[in-house]
């Protein structure tokens, strides 16, 4: 895990660490956090924060790995192959829009409407973007580029939880800890779903880990009162509108929420 | 091996398949892309621009979860005696008092078998 990691740190340039610096180690110099042998030390190297967004992740998994299983499932269903569930599982990496495509595809519903509808459950992905980017904005284009391709609804909520908490915490290093984690997770368990899961009886409802991963997600994310009025409101409207075609009813609850979050701030005032 | 395993010998893998892969990979990789892209070339992020963002996890993650857990029934009744909705309200009373990822999904999972296999079968 350290080993591929380390690759990226040829990226996040010598700007990171500059501007890392001064908030990263109150009680030594950059020049030794530098150097390669520094991360046998105890403290914050480097590596502690890989560590702390693994650390993070881990008890996610027991959500992630049912999710991975049934995504893997799916595609058996769906009629795809060991290659194409693990091209989806690679290429889109995003499990929600995943099992709705693949669901689509298994009932022969036009492409036009796989695409379509797998593409409006990840628009939420840009909201992601524009809430976590202020974070990553000093980095490299490449480096930018490379942390996109791994955000995922838990890298996200983690990362930018842990950001405004914790302020020394090197970013790139903290986020690629949680999402290379379900990144690898993710690929792992599409192929153990594809290629051993079919035994499971659906009334085990394994799916239901999903939701209650993003309910440990959501709760410490409605810290005040237009944090929580944000929720609710997000998740009401999205149960009214869960008929509507596409799946927009995640996003009209999504926008409603943080409206309503707005207006709540707002009258706060 | 892949023809020992069971799958494929008849399922030629299609054109279909592939573009729909694609197509939503691109799309998806553009989304998480966009505003971590554009950030980077604009100084300072503006004001009006990071508070609604502030929002963007409780509204995101509610607009997730709740419809796995409630499905409108035909009456309150129908509505509220349902296991998945039960089981989400107390994991959710879990990770308020504990804050804890594991403890939560775990109460959750055992609450919905609790109730599916005993209390409702």
């Amino acid at each position: 895990m350290d080993g591929d990691l380390t690759d990226d740190d040829s990226g996040p340039d010598s700007s990171d660490c500059s501007s890392e610096a001064d908030g990263d180690s109150p009680d030594s110099d950059s020049a030794a956090g530098d150097s390669p042998d520094s991360d046998s030390a105890a403290g914050d190297t480097p590596r502690a924060d890989i560590v702390a967004g693994v650390r993070d992740v881990s008890p996610l998994m027991l959500g992630i790995v049912p999710f991975a299983l049934v995504a893997g499932i799916a595609a058996v269903d769906a009629g795809l192959t060991l290659v194409e569930a693990v091209g989806m599982s690679v290429i889109v990496f995003a499990g929600a829009s995943q099992l709705a495509a693949l669901d689509l595809l298994g009932s022969d519903a036009p492409l036009a409407v796989v695409i379509g509808t797998a593409a409006v459950i990840n628009l939420r992905m840009v909201m992601y973007s524009a809430s976590i980017a202020p974070y990553f904005a000093d980095y490299s284009r490449k480096v930018r580029a490379g942390l996109a391709y791994v955000l995922t609804d838990q890298a996200y909520a983690l990362s930018v939880a842990e950001f405004t908490e914790n302020e020394s915490r090197s970013r790139w290093r903290y986020y690629l800890g949680a999402g290379v984690s379900l990144w690898i997770v993710w690929q792992i368990g599409t192929v153990v779903g594809v290629v051993v899961g079919t035994g499971v009886p659906d009334e085990w409802g394994l799916t239901f880990a999903v939701p209650l991963v993003f309910l440990a997600l959501l709760v410490p994310a409605m810290k005040d009162r237009p944090t929580t009025a944000a929720g609710i409101a997000g998740g009401a409207i999205a149960v009214v509108a869960a008929g509507l075609p596409l799946n927009l009813g995640l996003l009209a609850g999504a926008v409603s929420g943080i409206v309503v979050g707005l207006l709540t701030e707002a009258m706060g005032r | 091996m892949i023809g020992s395993l069971g799958w494929a010998p008849d399922v030629v893998s299609s054109p279909r398949v592939w573009v729909a892969i694609v197509a939503i990979g691109i799309a998806t990789y553009g989304f998480r892309l966009s505003f971590i892209h554009l950030f980077g070339r604009i100084d300072e992020v503006p004001e009006s621009v990071k508070r609604p963002l502030r929002f963007v996890p409780p509204a995101v993650l509610a607009a997730l979860v709740l419809p796995d857990l409630v499905t409108v029934g035909p009456s309150v009744a129908e509505t509220l005696a349902d296991e998945r909705l039960i089981a989400g309200v107390i994991a959710g009373a879990v990770a308020w008092r504990t804050e804890n990822v594991f403890a939560t999904i775990t109460v959750g999972m055992v609450v919905l078998w609790l109730f599916r296999f005993v209390v409702f079968a």
